[in-house]
């Protein structure tokens, strides 16, 4: 009976102090370390390797946001998240902000209090059949069985499609990914289909990769991007200029190879003097040091290097471009100028 | 009739024969209980190809096993083809499943130690024919297990220590005024003894230290064991407490209890764990850092606690109330009568149902993965799928975890087999 007491106190000691404090930044100064909400695990984007060490696309987005605020990559608690956790973990303040392939919707944004600051990667839902199927198209697929994730958008955007595409199917339904890896091999569905990015890296993990095929048709929109909650517009703005930095660095060729010769010597692109803060006051509109941009590209590389390192097409989950080029090779990344 | 009207006789005893070779050894097994008739023949010529199948499919896999490659892709590359399993994430990741993926690796040797320290000190409390000064290691143990998993100065511990000692001395000090008086006057001299321990710790946070080692880093079958012995021994004494409370003859008592114990029980655990670790971050105060390790094991205690209650009620329930009776007739108030004639009986009674809500709570201690710890099933589901050396890899991990469950549940069970044969307590 006394832990029920107790737990009331902490209840009234709780309201009674109050909702998340507004200095996001403070905080993180203060503890000198940021709290980053990543998944529990996914191929390419969020994992510990052998040694205990986060690796990952999404983890690389949290490194350089502890390194343009505290100057120093590796100064991130890393807080793993499930899908059914996330939100309440970064709205209770445990975490100062989630990069954990998260996708961007109205609601999330809106309802939800959450305030995303960008995409870093655009995703959409695909299929995977095996090649021996001999389908070219997903618009083939009338009559076929589904491996479908229950409740996801992906179930429901799969029904839209077949019904927008006046064809029919059968849905076999599956928990998780792992599950629908072991349905898909055994033969129980004709095709897989999930987000893209998962088709690549479950793919990836077969005996033989090059059996399968991943239909062109992407069906939906997935844009996947850090966020950070209502409450703090300052702290949201360091970590979308931080999000831009990466890949305004990779328009303009500043990579973590000579980074810090032109911080050093300067160079004859205003903007890009701009961003490694040799011109102009930009770090300290954002609260931070000058050379904040330096230190969050020096962190991981910038955007391209990130991605060729941890999902690019020479890893095993061996992602392209695609969407995720730059604007001016026909992809959708477009940083708003540093000025 | 003369002897010389006889053609013969025997004038010693035949020699033993060995039994035709149908009644005897293999054979006679075998017709016994393989082959007694056509049905059964039949029966067992199924078997034995299900079984063939089984190893000959399963065998190999084993035998091709793949220990020392780096990723599942070079097993693959080794194996060429063949069958066999990719044994190599075990070699690999031992260290992750057991201990979790942050726990330092310099300092593996102390939840070592602990865990066998754990086999030593709680044997005196399950075998009785072990000399009971042992039981002075089995007090000490948590204190010394806390600072070894934990690391930090060894005062922390030794100051909670030396606050239930004092409170223990209060106790015995004024227990001839009462059982209740002492236990409240006992209670707060041990609270006070902690507040006043807790200046001098912090005072001295480099005595006798080992590296501290926070609670988000535990993880691993590490973590499965820590809720599991923490949970099981603390949840005991409440819930032998609610039991009480539950007969007592106090009504807000007994409500109280009562409610306490619907309730629980009439939720499932994952909820509990949702709101440990969801809800609570909510009401506590932005910065507060109140334990999750903590927060999980207050609601996995006040789980089991309802659950053991029940149990223990219904060992109190089964004694005959000449034994009330009689603990009244001599003159017992009702804390001495519970404690030296009615608990030690009903908890006889209730151990096979206390053994079984042990050894469902040690398994429930996998839930914890759902809400981002990584227990062995969490590292397992978690970063050792989401690796880009080990996704695809299925067989070899939930292998391990079964073998490690299997090794403590079995070993639970075989042990209140054995006690409830010691104890013998119906009146056969």
């Amino acid at each position: 009976m006394k832990k029920t007491v107790f737990l009331g106190a902490l209840t009234v000691a709780g309201l009674t102090a109050g909702v998340a404090g507004a200095a996001t930044l403070d905080d993180v100064k203060a503890r000198g370390k940021l709290n980053c909400g990543v998944t529990t695990g996914l191929v390419g984007f969020a994992a510990p390797d052998a040694n205990g060490e986060w690796q990952g696309f999404d983890v690389a987005v949290c490194r350089a946001v502890a390194a343009a605020t505290l100057g120093d990559p590796s100064a991130v608690e890393f807080v793993p998240t499930t899908g059914k956790t996330r939100f309440t973990a970064l709205a209770s303040g445990e975490v100062d902000m989630l990069a954990r392939n998260t996708t961007w919707t109205l609601s999330r944004d809106v309802d939800l209090k959450n305030e995303f600051v960008g995409i870093n990667y655009y995703d959409g839902q695909g299929f995977m059949v095996p090649k021996a199927l001999g389908v070219s198209s997903a618009k083939e697929l009338n009559g076929a069985t589904v491996c479908i994730q229950t409740g996801t958008t992906t179930e429901l955007n799969l029904a839209d499609f077949f019904r927008a595409n006046d064809m029919e199917y059968e849905p076999v339904p599956i928990e998780t990914n792992a599950e629908g890896q072991q349905q898909y091999l055994a033969g129980s569905c004709d095709t897989y289909t999930t987000d893209s990015s998962g088709l690549a890296a479950t793919r990836a993990t077969f005996e033989n990769p090059t059996e399968h095929v991943i239909l062109p048709e992407i069906i939906s929109k997935e844009p996947l991007g850090p966020l950070v909650r209502h409450g703090d517009p300052e702290w949201g703005d360091i970590v979308r200029w931080t999000l831009n930095s990466l890949i305004a660095a990779e328009e303009y060729g500043i990579t973590s190879a000579n980074i810090q010769d032109m911080a050093a010597n300067g160079t004859d692109n205003p903007e890009v003097n701009r961003i490694l803060g040799t011109e102009g006051n930009l770090g300290e509109m954002l609260g931070l040091e000058n050379d904040w941009a330096v230190n969050a590209i020096m962190a991981g590389g910038n955007y391209g290097e990130l991605f060729e390192k941890h999902i690019g097409e020479n890893t095993p989950v061996g992602l392209a471009r695609g969407l995720n080029a730059q604007w001016k090779d026909g992809g959708l990344l477009y940083s708003p100028p540093f000025r | 009739m003369s002897k010389s009207e006889l053609a013969f006789v025997r004038h010693e005893i035949l020699p033993e024969q060995t039994p035709p070779i149908t009644d005897a050894g293999i054979v006679k097994w075998l017709r016994d209980n393989l082959f007694p008739g056509p049905i059964n023949t039949i029966l067992t010529l199924v078997a034995i190809y299900f079984l063939f199948k089984l190893l000959s499919g399963a065998m190999p896999w084993f035998w091709n096993g793949v220990w020392t490659a780096s990723s599942l892709s070079e097993c693959r590359e080794i194996l060429n083809g063949a069958t066999g399993g990719c044994f190599s994430v075990l070699t690999e990741r031992w260290n992750q499943l057991l201990f979790g993926f942050k726990y330092p690796s310099e300092a593996y040797w102390r939840p070592t130690l602990a865990f066998v320290l754990l086999l030593v000190s709680i044997a005196p409390v399950l075998f009785s024919m072990l000399p009971r000064k042992l039981l002075i290691l089995t007090v000490l143990y948590p204190f010394v297990a806390f600072w070894l998993i934990w690391g930090g100065t060894i005062l922390t511990p030794l100051m909670i220590l030396l606050g239930f000692v004092a409170g223990y001395v209060a106790f015995r000090r004024v227990e001839a005024k009462g059982f209740g008086t002492a236990a409240l006057l006992g209670i707060a001299v041990t609270v006070v003894f902690w507040w006043l321990g807790g200046y001098i710790s912090s005072a001295a946070p480099n005595v006798v230290a080992l590296t501290p080692v926070p609670s988000r880093d535990m993880g691993g079958f590490m973590l499965n064991m820590i809720l599991g012995t923490v949970c099981v021994s603390l949840s005991l004494p409440f819930g032998v407490l609610l039991a009480l409370g539950r007969q007592s003859n106090m009504p807000i008592i007994k409500w109280m209890c009562v409610i306490f114990i619907e309730f629980i029980r009439g939720v499932p655990l994952i909820t509990l764990l949702f709101v440990a670790n969801v809800v609570l971050a909510y009401f506590l105060p932005p910065g507060t850092s109140f334990d999750l390790i903590l927060r999980v094991i207050i609601m996995i205690t006040m789980f089991a606690s309802a659950y053991i209650a029940e149990v223990v009620r219904g060992g109190l329930a089964a004694l005959p109330s000449g034994q009330y009776e009689a603990a009244n007739s001599l003159g017992l108030d009702y804390a001495q009568s519970m404690r030296l004639i009615i608990l030690p009986q009903a908890l006889k009674i209730s151990i096979p149902g206390i053994v079984n809500v042990a050894v469902g709570l040690f398994k429930d201690t996998t839930l914890v993965s759902v809400i981002s710890m990584f227990d062995l099933v969490g590292m397992i589901r978690g970063p050792i799928l989401a690796s880009t050396e080990w996704n695809g890899i299925y067989w070899e991990l939930w292998g391990f975890a079964v073998v490690l469950f299997f090794i403590v549940c079995y070993s639970i069970s075989q042990y209140s087999q054995w006690l409830e044969h010691q104890l013998q307590r119906d009146h056969r």
